[in-house]
């Protein structure tokens, strides 16, 4: 797992004309070495969907992940009742991919937003959350501790909106809301296929209009951009968001080509086409481009957040810490473990 | 565009309706060759009574239709542009926007009339909407403010249907009410099972799929079969179409019925479809046309409401609903104290058995209440004599005590009596001896005094 600061600009210092080899160190096969070590170990990755029944949500993790890793294809049962309170279920895969081995966890939640009283149906969530922090930290404080901590924090949450078309309700405000601060929120569209373009832009206005009034953070946080070609970057990207998806895992034959998509008798809608709906943009954001830095800000940022006030917690009460020096650690070491 | 489509729709509106008409005449024809039959006697001329059914057509269109329909459901389903596309007239539109544009903190209900002019024939259509059901985080009891709405309405009627003076009775109650089920592709809500279950007594319920363009025909259909399977199971009475005799309609009620709950698309846009103007949704992949029965049942829909079921509605409103609400609120006002079970059975008795049952019952309470106050008096005397007693016992007590004191000290005081008693001899004693003393002593004087003056 790359995460010292070299990686983040991956620049090998230029080497200079092949003749002269006396010129060169070598400190850019550094990387090669990282690389190399990275596939050994495999790659983890935690995300978690939230949203009501019947949003899509199983259906966009398959697609996401180009194979069955939602819980519903994990138990396949006819007849899914409403769960009476929140439920968190947990599915992990190894899925590889030209060599790299990736253990993705996804983590459903349902019931959630689904009964007649909704209050506080983002409380079981927070739990989860901070349980998975709770865990890690007590790896982490461990007087002998293994050498690679086994991450189960949620790297990342999908946040499925109704496709409405006219605002965010009041229970995804409530909670985006309680739930940017611990956690990086992707929210979404749910079932774009049921807006035209033009709703679908005024929708979207709308949505961040909401966010910035309510002051929701949602990922790409602004806060969080290192430089100016991140801040490029991450603005074109919050240009876009909420992202307004489809999902399907049935293959139809368009044009010659077999591709997902999800066929009406008026057309048939392709998940992968950039003008029928953003779920590419969505793809390349969680998988191609942006996997490591949402790790990246869940370790340094979420998780420095819940330690400290943790340990600040325990220092009010001094009562069992059995290493009293660990509470002194330096953030700089957190990092280097992380290796 | 707009007018065509009008000019269309109509022609259509008045050809349904001659079918209704004609249908009345068929009627009327059967019902004389059946009284022939029976009497056996041939009409020698023409009457002209088979003439009422045009006077009774002649009134009504004068009179004009009212029907009020209610649409509920979750804000962003597509209620208001359903109500334009069925009525083809813009209730919401931009400068009045619906009630969809903004979020309500609670629900409310709004009531809005138009006046729809087509063939002559005249409908006064009140729309009922419902903003805010459904969208707060916690939904209990938003179906209240609806009930209280379809009660009040049923309640003025029946004020003004009781009043002396019944010149105008205008008939605002809820005829029908569009419930909008969220496409999830699942199956029914819990708020959608439970507003359904207290509404489906009081009012016509139809239950609507919307934005029925977010579903492929497979999942259209099951989705289909798990909501009227989850309707049986919840025992959920949503409006049931009558059947008729004929074939032609029973074919189309039949299909009707196949297609329930029915999937809907709304738009009021025009979107060019291959040289044809058609009203649609226009996507990337292609153009959703609303009245396109393959692509959604947005003409069942507006065929069933508008052209043939819609008088229907209204007598199954009447008859039914309002029926039901009436005697309930009558039982009410006639049995005051007793409790529910009782007045079931009241109903089908006649006013004068109502009143020797209330007697008999008055009688009855009285009796028990006799034997309870009876009761309660016996408790207390046996309770006051008890205190008597107890009193009694207590001063006995007292008395006796008293007694013992008294004698106590009496016995002081004879201890004491005696002990002066024998201090007094012991002095009188004393007192004698030193009186014999004293005389002693002057005797012994006298002596020496007489032996004194003889020296």
């Amino acid at each position: 797992m790359a995460d010292t600061a070299k990686t983040t600009h991956p620049q090998p210092a230029g080497r200079p004309e092949k003749g002269a080899e006396f010129g060169y160190v070598g400190i850019d096969a550094i990387l090669e070495q990282m690389r190399r070590k990275a596939m050994k170990q495999g790659f983890e990755l935690n995300i978690m969907v939230v949203g009501q029944s019947g949003l899509g949500k199983s259906t966009l993790i398959n697609t996401l992940f180009k194979s069955k890793v939602s819980r519903r294809s994990v138990m396949p049962s006819d007849e899914e009742r409403i769960p009476k309170t929140i439920e968190i279920k947990s599915v992990s895969h190894d899925i590889e991919e030209k060599g790299v081995r990736m253990k993705l966890t996804v983590i459903d939640t349902p019931g959630f937003g689904d009964q007649i009283n909704n209050e506080n149906c983002w409380q079981p969530i927070m739990k989860f959350i901070n349980e998975q922090y709770e865990q890690y930290l007590q790896e982490e404080i461990n007087i002998s501790r293994k050498k690679r901590i086994p991450d189960s924090r949620v790297h990342c949450c999908i946040y499925f909106i109704p496709p409405t078309g006219h605002c965010l309700r009041p229970i995804d405000i409530e909670f985006m809301r309680h739930l940017s601060k611990v956690v990086n929120i992707v929210p979404v569209i749910a079932k774009a296929d049921t807006l035209t373009l033009e709703e679908r832009d005024f929708f979207k206005q709308k949505i961040r209009e909401d966010l910035r009034v309510n002051e929701i953070e949602v990922y790409p946080q602004k806060e969080f951009d290192e430089d100016s070609e991140d801040r490029m970057i991450n603005d074109k990207i919050r240009e876009m968001i909420p992202f307004a998806v489809v999902g399907s895992d049935q293959e139809y034959q368009v044009n010659g080509k077999r591709l997902l998509g999800r066929k009406t008798r008026w057309g048939t809608v392709e998940v992968e086409n950039t003008a029928h709906c953003e779920f590419a943009y969505l793809r390349d954001l969680l998988i191609r481009t942006h996997m490591q830095n949402l790790k990246d800000i869940t370790s340094s940022i979420h998780y420095e957040v819940y330690r400290v006030r943790r340990l600040n917690e325990n220092n009010t009460h001094p009562s069992d810490q059995p290493n009293g020096h660990s509470n002194g650690v330096p953030t700089h070491e957190v990092l280097s473990h992380e290796m | 565009m707009h007018c065509e489509k009008f000019e269309k729709e109509s022609m259509q509106l008045g050809k349904a309706l001659a079918v209704i008409w004609s249908e009345i005449h068929c009627l009327h024809d059967d019902i004389d060759s059946i009284m022939d039959l029976i009497r056996n006697r041939n009409l020698e001329g023409y009457v002209g009574f088979a003439n009422l059914p045009n006077q009774v057509y002649r009134k009504s269109v004068k009179r004009g239709f009212e029907f009020t329909l209610m649409v509920v459901g979750e804000s962003g389903l597509g209620k208001s542009t359903l109500i334009n596309s069925l009525f083809l007239t813009d209730l919401y539109s931009k400068d009045y926007p619906g009630p969809s544009q903004r979020i309500k903190k609670t629900v409310q209900v709004e009531q809005s009339k138009v006046l729809i002019k087509e063939g002559g024939v005249q409908l006064t259509l009140t729309i009922v909407d419902t903003p805010g059901f459904g969208d707060a985080v916690d939904n209990s009891n938003c179906w209240q403010p609806v009930i209280n709405y379809i009660d009040s309405k049923c309640e003025d009627f029946l004020n003004a249907e009781s009043r002396v003076n019944r010149r105008q009775m205008p008939d605002n109650r809820v005829h029908c009410c569009l419930y909008f089920i969220a496409p999830s592709g699942h199956g029914l809500k819990p708020l959608d099972i439970e507003f359904m279950k207290r509404l489906h007594d009081k009012v016509n319920v139809i239950p609507l799929i919307a934005k029925a363009d977010t579903l492929t025909p497979e999942e259209c259909q099951l989705f289909k079969k798990q909501i009227m399977k989850e309707i049986q199971e919840h025992k959920i009475k949503i409006y049931e179409f009558p059947d008729t005799e004929e074939d032609e309609d029973s074919k189309l009620i039949r299909k009707i019925k196949e297609r329930m709950p029915l999937a809907v698309v709304g738009s009021n846009v025009v979107v060019e479809v291959n040289g044809r103007k058609v009203r649609g949704r226009q996507y990337p992949w292609g153009v959703a046309e609303v009245e396109n029965g393959e692509h959604c049942d947005f003409t069942v829909l507006r065929n069933m409401l508008i052209r043939t079921h819609m008088q229907d509605l209204k007598d199954v409103t009447n008859n039914v609903h309002y029926e039901n609400y009436r005697s309930k609120k009558l039982a009410a006002v006639t049995c005051n104290g007793v409790d529910a079970s009782k007045s079931k059975g009241q109903l089908t008795k006649s006013p004068l058995a109502q009143m020797e049952e209330e007697r008999r019952e008055h009688v009855m309470k009285m009796k028990k209440m006799e034997t309870e106050m009876e009761q309660v008096f016996e408790m207390k005397v046996k309770e006051k004599k008890q205190k008597l007693k107890d009193s009694e016992a207590e001063l006995e007590r007292r008395h006796e005590q008293m007694k013992r004191n008294l004698e106590a000290q009496y016995k002081e005081l004879e201890e004491k009596r005696r002990q002066f008693e024998e201090e007094k001899a012991n002095w009188e004693m004393q007192q004698r001896i030193l009186e014999q003393q004293k005389l002693d002593a002057s005797k012994t004087m006298e002596k020496n005094k007489k032996k004194g003056k003889i020296f």
